[in-house]
C-alpha cells in the first residue's frame, strides 16, 4: 500500500466560519502592523497539514503541573484548580496531547523583562504549567489565581484576568494558543482582546465555570473549562 | 451536533515565560549529518523587526515521511518533525533541520519539500500559517500544486535562499513584502 498514493483519502478539517477574532482589529492598537492585507491564499488541507507533532509526556516534568509546588515555598494568592477536557468539535476527546499554559503572579505581574508596572514579583511563582491529556482527553493544573493586569493599549487599560493555553490537538489544523477567563469578570465589556472574538457564544467559551463539586475544602477553588478544537467534518469517510 | 470552538486569541507579550523550550528549534539533533539552519527576520508593516514573534514548522523526514498515526503510507517513528523558534531581540528566527522528503498532494502529485510554519506574536490575534520552501529545488518547485496556487510575483516570498549554514527566509507579517499566508 506503500505508494498507493491515488488512493490518498484524507479528512477535511474545515475552518470555522467567524469564530476566530480577525486579523485587523483596531481596538487592540498592536494589529495595526502585524496583520496581512493581502488576502489568505486558499490551497487543500494535504498531508502536512493534516499531521502534526505528538509530543507527549518526555517533554512534561513531574511538578509542572503544578505552579504552587515549583519553588521552595508556596506562591501568595488564592490557589485554584484549573481542569477540563481537550476536545474535537464533534464531542471526541483528544488524548496525549501536550498543553502548555503561562500567567501572570496574583498581582497581576507577568515574570518577565518586559512587565515593569509597580506590583511585586513573587520569589515562589514563575507561571510556567505544562501537562498532558490523559485517555479521555482530561487536563488539570494547580495554580494560583493571576491578578488582572494592566497594558498601555488605551488609557487606564486593563486586561481580565486570565490563563494563556497553547495546545497542539493531533495535527496542524487544530494548533491553538488562546486564553481562558474567570465567570463574571467586571473587565470584561472593557477589554478589546477578549471582545475580538465577535460572536457572544464563541466568548463564552473562553469563560471557564466554577465548580463547587471540585473545590477542596480549606485548600482550593476549582474553575472548570473544557477546550475545543477544530474537529473533521461531518461527511463520514469512504470506508471499503 | 458540533460544539462551539474554542477561539483563538494573541499570544501576548509574554509567552516567553511559557513556550519556548531550549531544544524548540532543534528538529533534529544537533549532531544529525547534513542538518542546517533555516534563519530569518520577522517584520512588521513599516519593515521594524518583531522581537515578540514566535515561528513553529512541522515537516516531514528526509524520506517524505511524518511520524504520525495518519499518515497514510503508516507512521516513521522517531522523526520530531517540529521546531519552534521564538524570535530574539533583534527579531531573527532559526531552525536546525533537514531537506524534508516529497510528500503527496491529495491527487498522488508530489510536492516539493516544505515546512507548514506557523507564526505568532503579540498583535496577531490569531496565528497566521505559511510555507517554507527550498530555492535550490527549482525543479520540484517548479511543479508544486500548492505554489502554483500563488500569485507568481508572490512566490519568492515562501522560497528560503541558500546561505553559508543553510537557508534563509525574513518573514513580512505585512508591509510592501508580505509573505504569503495561506487559509489552512
Amino acid at each position: 500500500m506503500t505508494d498507493a498514493l491515488e488512493h490518498l483519502v484524507l479528512p477535511r478539517y474545515p475552518r470555522p466560519e467567524g469564530l476566530h477574532p480577525p486579523l485587523d482589529y483596531p481596538d487592540y492598537r498592536s494589529t495595526a502592523l502585524r496583520h496581512p492585507k493581502q488576502p489568505l491564499i486558499e490551497v487543500p488541507q494535504t498531508l502536512s497539514e493534516l499531521t502534526g507533532p505528538l509530543l507527549g509526556h518526555d517533554r512534561v516534568g513531574e511538578l509542572d503541573h503544578d505552579l504552587t509546588r515549583q519553588h521552595p515555598e508556596e506562591p501568595q494568592g488564592q490557589r485554584i484548580i484549573v481542569y477540563g477536557k481537550v476536545l474535537e468539535s464533534g464531542g471526541r476527546p483528544v488524548p496525549d496531547t501536550l498543553v502548555e499554559i503561562w500567567q501572570a503572579n496574583a498581582g497581576g505581574r507577568y515574570r518577565h523583562q518586559g512587565d515593569q508596572h509597580p506590583s511585586p514579583l513573587d520569589p515562589n511563582f514563575t507561571g510556567l504549567g505544562r501537562c498532558v491529556t490523559d485517555r479521555e482527553g482530561n487536563y488539570k493544573f494547580i495554580t494560583i489565581q493571576p491578578g488582572a493586569y494592566p497594558w498601555g493599549n488605551h488609557p487606564n487599560a486593563w486586561r481580565p484576568a486570565h490563563i494563556h493555553f497553547s495546545l497542539f490537538g493531533r495535527q496542524f489544523t487544530q494548533r491553538l494558543v488562546t486564553q481562558m477567563y474567570f465567570p463574571g469578570d467586571p473587565l470584561f465589556p472593557f477589554d478589546p482582546i477578549f471582545n475580538s472574538v465577535r460572536d457572544p457564544k464563541a466568548r463564552e467559551r473562553m469563560i471557564s465555570r466554577f465548580d463547587l463539586d471540585t473545590t477542596v475544602p480549606d485548600w482550593a477553588l476549582a474553575f472548570q473549562w473544557d477546550i475545543v478544537l477544530r474537529g473533521p467534518d461531518e461527511t463520514p469517510p469512504d470506508v471499503d | 451536533m458540533a460544539l462551539i470552538q474554542t477561539p483563538s486569541q494573541t499570544v501576548g507579550p509574554y509567552f516567553a515565560i511559557g513556550l519556548p523550550w531550549e531544544d524548540g528549534p532543534d528538529v533534529v539533533p544537533p549532531s544529525t549529518p547534513g542538518s542546517f539552519w533555516i534563519r530569518g527576520t520577522v517584520f512588521d508593516g513599516m519593515g521594524e523587526a518583531i522581537p515578540d514573534a514566535l515561528i513553529e514548522t512541522w515537516q516531514a523526514d528526509p524520506n517524505g515521511r511524518f511520524d504520525h498515526p495518519d499518515d497514510p503510507r503508516g507512521a516513521v517513528a522517531g522523526f520530531r518533525g517540529f521546531g519552534r523558534s521564538a524570535a530574539d531581540s533583534q527579531g531573527l528566527y532559526g531552525i536546525r533541520t533537514v531537506k524534508p522528503g516529497p510528500v503527496p498532494y491529495n491527487d498522488g502529485r508530489l510536492q516539493a519539500p516544505h515546512l507548514v510554519v506557523s507564526v505568532f506574536s503579540r498583535g496577531l490575534l490569531d496565528r497566521v500559517t505559511t510555507r517554507i520552501y527550498f530555492g535550490d529545488e527549482e525543479a520540484a518547485n517548479a511543479a508544486d500544486p500548492v505554489l502554483a496556487a500563488v500569485p507568481a510575483e508572490r512566490r519568492d516570498t515562501l522560497i528560503a535562499k541558500p546561505t553559508a549554514e543553510g537557508y534563509h527566509l525574513d518573514i513580512y507579517v505585512q508591509g510592501p513584502n508580505e509573505t504569503v499566508f495561506f487559509a489552512v
